[in-house]
């Protein structure tokens, strides 16, 4: 004999795995377990086979693989002993599913065992079928299964009905034939087959149509008379359970029940008498009885039902909620939320005590809960609900919160009454838990606050308020923020104070510190800062006396490493300094937003967000594109972006870059381009630019991010391949710009941007060029002076120094400038921009320039500078064309 | 119907698992793992219900051992609950006081017992002495 099939006995391996200490020892027991095993099949070893099994079974429990003893099931099933039949029959079922193609040589056994003349192998034999047969062998063997059903033997007849319903699961088409013999097994006394065949019954009645027409008509007084039977019964010990007789019997005959009674009015009257008996009678101090009383409430909301006996059963639902047991709570709940379709006025009746399961500390309690709260709520009870749950926002526990804010948000859209309600309850909302509240919910109360006219002055001071304390709630900050920067003035000048409302005194500055707040409080994310600049940006043309402290705040975020934020920072600080005839109309007052437009919005939403990512990664290709022609190599990678992109925004559109490009080279252009003309081209790229804050409501209401951005940068740049038009080139041509391309001013719009970014140092060794006076005015001088490193020829450093000639000091002063296409420019921030009179300081600027055609063409450079005198607007400009030969 | 029946102890080991649907033997040990960490640490004031992925798990706690049952999210869960009770008595009748011990030794009888008492899924019999009395007669039978 093999030596390792002699092999230990299933209860020593069992001790043996059990003995180990860690899971390597526990492997490497299984390992020769499994060893010997695998000897033992190969060797066909006949008398250990049983046990051999046995221990796999065991094995396969503990998780370990045991693919290899699937055909010693078949084999074992084949043998004509009855012990080994069973293990058979249980490895079977335990280490093969109905997938596997092992599967099908088993019919053959099982149609043969299906037909033994012993019960007991029969009786295996419908085990397993009904645990794993597949649709084939449901094909295959329904005829016997369905003979079985006829059998005698009660043990015999349950499994084959038991059976039945894995058959007819499987394969719906042959329930026409399981019809008569199930509703024959309804007469049975025996509760096994009784229960099985009411089973049976059931799942005959889902699978066709046909048979549950034919059941409804034949078993509806038999379901009747055993539910009747089974509930008059005396005391039976033998199903006897907290002194209910066989609760599992009632419930699978009240479920039948529900089948027959669903739509039908007749077979509903029929079940009238006992439904009510068996929901007046049941005991309702035990889980058995109360999940008969369950399943009861259920056939009754389920059937047509009279009324009377409909609120029977949300009274026992009612009595179910003041239970203490949470289970019965919890299903109370669960078929509250179904009861709610058929007569919400009678659950509305236990609605307080609902109101309170949402406070429960048993987490599905209080979901479903919730849910059902929801359910009930309508016109008149939104107000009382709304302040019940707004005021447990306050203490529930933080994983609730955002399925509970969810709901609250969905309830106060759905139900306000008025829009001062609304307002009320979403600034609860958000005060309290307004890092939980979705996007689309605030996007909509600024929809709404842009709407109501009336409220704007009552909202804003409201927001100011709640902004005091709940400076953590990012959505409130955002709604803060906007509405501020919005209706700012109606916050300090108290417009549309409502009855009853408290007085409140906001000072202009006040109302900053809230948005300087919001900009530099460290749980603000990026939309949140964009937000604020925006608003102070606005708030600059409210509150023009301080308009100096909102240029500093914005200054701040210049060096942000946020490109989004960079960018506002710079382009905003440069409308505040340099554009103030045109401030004010830029920063008119939001247009009210359309609200029906929004809610259509907010129905496709998933396309909008799908269409804008679609948008961000156009853009994203064409920015990478373009980088190669431009100052990709930078140090200052995304400026160098930024740059680029924006240079190919000037021919946008040919007038406006034109007037733009004429503005910053003074040109006096003979034809076209009066001074007002100027002054819109040069409005409208600003317009272009700030479009990105201020009307992103188009595209993603009011939540400025960098796509949108992108967007308008890349539908700029699809244009660039198209040469300007003919005013363009001759404009070039009349500047005497020394080159060829007629885009050569592309870069120039950019200047006006980046006027001060980072900052660079130079050192003044190698000084190989003489410096030269790049410029000189009756008030200005202007000297340059280059570095250059023999490694990098192209590129020439200079230092810009200006000096003051007059007795008037220059503030706001500001250096731009502009160069042909074939050289790059980079520009850092100037040393200042304040520039004492009399030659009493100076202010320095670093430019970096990069000639590529080094040693063809020679550098050259428009600028403009511009400042202010006892507040005159001054502005200088000119060429630079004496730049020493070689650079 | 029940998907699925699981024994497990409190650090997780299987005791019994039976499946009345097809499942993967790795979606198996993830079924396992995931309802083991469901209800092991459940406070054991809350329901006995738990939901799991589109079902519901009922569960019962007998000392170190959970009863776990996965069960359509539209059926009873009181009369589950039942369920699980009853089969723990008809084991404590056969072992004659259950314990785990008696579980892990004669796992094969464990999953004999369930096959007289649950079948494809469903309740196959009710009461107490007629399994038990099975159970004889198959012995014997051996």
């Amino acid at each position: 004999m093999n030596p390792f099939s002699s092999g230990t006995r299933l209860r020593d391996m069992i001790r043996a795995i059990r003995a180990c200490k860690t899971a390597a020892e526990e492997r490497a027991v299984v390992r020769k377990e499994c060893a010997a095993i695998r000897a033992a099949i190969s060797e066909n070893d006949q008398d250990y086979r049983h046990r051999n099994l046995a221990k796999l079974m065991f094995i396969h429990m503990l998780g370990y693989p045991t693919h290899f003893g699937q055909m010693e099931c078949l084999k074992l099933i084949a043998s004509a002993d009855f012990p080994e039949k069973r293990i058979g029959y249980l490895g079977l079922m335990l280490l093969l599913d109905e997938r596997q193609e092992v599967l099908m040589l088993v019919t053959n056994s099982l149609k043969q065992d299906l037909n033994h003349s012993n019960q007991y192998i029969v009786g295996l034999a419908l085990c397993a079928l009904g645990n794993i047969c597949s649709a084939e062998m449901a094909r295959d063997l329904a005829p016997e299964v369905e003979r079985l059903l006829q059998s005698r033997d009660p043990n015999i007849k349950k499994k084959a009905a038991l059976c039945s319903i894995r058959i007819i699961r499987k394969v719906p088409d042959l329930a026409e034939n399981f019809m008569g013999p199930a509703s024959a097994l309804l007469k049975e006394k025996h509760h096994g087959v009784l229960i099985a065949g009411v089973q049976l019954c059931t799942d005959l009645c889902k699978a066709s149509t046909e048979a549950l027409q034919y059941l409804r008509k034949n078993c509806t007084d038999g379901s009747i008379r055993i539910l009747r039977d089974v509930s008059n019964s005396p005391y039976a010990p033998e199903y006897d359970i907290s002194g209910i007789t066989d609760p599992f019997l009632h419930i699978r005959v009240l479920k039948l029940m529900r089948m027959f009674g669903q739509g039908d009015a007749d077979a509903s009257e029929y079940m009238n008498d006992i439904l009510a008996q068996v929901a007046t009678k049941t005991e309702s101090n035990k889980n058995a009885g109360n999940a008969i009383l369950y399943e009861c409430v259920e056939t009754i909301m389920g059937i047509e039902a009279t009324s009377g006996l409909r609120v029977l059963a949300i009274n026992i639902l009612g009595r179910f909620l003041s239970n203490r047991d949470n289970n019965i709570r919890y299903v109370a709940l669960n078929m509250l939320m179904k009861a709610v379709a058929v007569d919400a006025q009678a659950v509305q009746r236990h609605r307080s005590t609902i109101l309170e399961c949402v406070k429960d500390s048993d987490a599905s309690i209080r979901k479903r809960a919730l849910e059902l709260v929801y359910l009930l709520v309508n016109e008149t009870n939104v107000k009382p609900l709304t302040k019940e749950l707004v005021d447990y926002l306050e203490v529930s526990e933080q994983d609730f919160k955002g399925d509970l804010t969810a709901k609250i948000c969905s309830i106060i859209e759905k139900y306000s009454p008025d829009k001062l309600w609304y307002i009320d309850q979403m600034l609860k909302v958000l005060s309290e838990a307004g890092n939980y509240v979705k996007d689309d919910v605030w996007h909509a109360l600024i929809v709404v606050v842009s709407n109501a006219s009336d409220l704007q002055g009552y909202t804003v001071r409201s927001l100011y308020r709640a902004f005091q304390t709940s400076l953590e709630q990012e959505t409130l900050v955002r709604v803060a923020v906007w509405c501020i920067g919005e209706y700012g003035e109606m916050l300090v000048n108290n417009v549309g104070v409502l009855d009853g409302e408290e007085p409140i005194t906001v000072t202009e500055s006040d109302a900053v510190d809230v948005v300087e707040a919001a900009l530099k409080h460290h749980s603000s994310d990026i939309t949140t800062r964009a937000m604020s600049l925006i608003a102070l940006l606005k708030l600059s043309s409210r509150f023009p006396p301080i308009t100096e402290r909102i240029r500093e705040i914005i200054t701040l975020e210049k060096g942000s490493l946020l490109l989004e934020l960079q960018q506002r920072s710079i382009e905003f600080h440069a409308i505040i300094q340099k554009h103030q005839n045109i401030k004010s109309s830029l920063l008119e007052r939001m247009p009210v937003l359309d609200e029906s437009t929004y809610v259509k919005k907010k129905v496709g939403s998933s396309d909008g967000t799908l269409s804008a990512n679609k948008t961000s990664q156009r853009a994203t290709s064409g920015t990478s594109v373009n980088i190669p022609n431009g100052v990709g190599k930078q140090p200052a990678a995304p400026l160098a972006d930024l740059l680029d992109l924006s240079s190919d925004d000037a021919p946008v559109s040919s007038s406006s870059a034109t007037d733009f490009l004429n503005d910053l080279l003074g040109v006096d252009l003979t034809s076209q381009s009066s001074s007002g003309v100027v002054s819109t081209g040069n409005a409208d790229i600003l317009m272009d630019l700030l479009s990105i804050g201020t009307s992103p409501v188009q595209n993603d209401l009011l939540s400025p991010d960098i796509s949108s951005t992108h967007n308008h940068i890349s539908s700029v740049a699809a244009s660039e391949k198209i040469p300007p038009v003919s005013s363009t080139p001759s404009t070039v041509k009349g500047v005497a710009l020394e080159t060829k391309s007629p885009q050569a001013h592309a870069p120039l719009p950019v200047l006006d941007l980046l006027d001060g970014l980072s900052n660079m140092s130079f050192s003044d060794e190698n000084l190989l060029f003489p410096s030269i006076t790049a410029f000189q005015s009756s008030g200005l001088k202007m000297t340059f002076s280059f570095t250059k490193q023999p490694e990098k020829p192209q590129v020439t450093q200079i230092k810009a120094t200006f000096t003051n000639l007059s007795s008037n000091m220059y503030t706001d002063f500001l250096f731009q400038a502009a160069v042909p296409k074939f050289v790059q420019l980079h520009l850092d921030p100037a040393s200042s921009n304040i520039l004492p009179a009399s030659g009493n300081g100076s202010i320095t600027q670093s430019l970096s320039l990069t000639n590529t055609q080094h040693g063809q063409k020679a550098l050259a450079m428009r600028f403009r500078i511009a400042y202010k005198v006892n507040n005159q607007d001054m502005l200088e400009q000119g060429q630079v064309n004496n730049f020493p030969p070689g650079l | 119907m029940i998907r699925f029946i699981l024994l497990q102890n409190r650090q997780g080991k299987t005791r019994l698992a039976k499946y009345y649907v097809p499942l993967e033997e790795s979606e198996k040990h993830k079924v396992e793992y995931e309802v083991h960490r469901l209800v092991v640490n459940r406070d054991p004031k809350f329901t006995n219900f738990v939901e799991f992925r589109t079902h519901k798990v009922i569960y019962r706690r007998y000392a170190g051992l959970f009863f776990s049952l996965c069960v359509d999210i539209t059926d009873n869960e009181l009369a589950y609950l039942e369920c699980i009770h009853l089969f723990v008595e008809i084991l404590d009748h056969f072992f004659s006081n259950v314990c785990e011990l008696d579980l892990v030794f004669n796992f094969h009888k464990v999953y004999l017992i369930l096959d007289e008492f649950i079948l494809a899924g469903e309740l196959q019999e009710t009461s107490k002495r007629a399994i038990i009395e099975r159970m004889g007669e198959l012995e014997k039978q051996e």
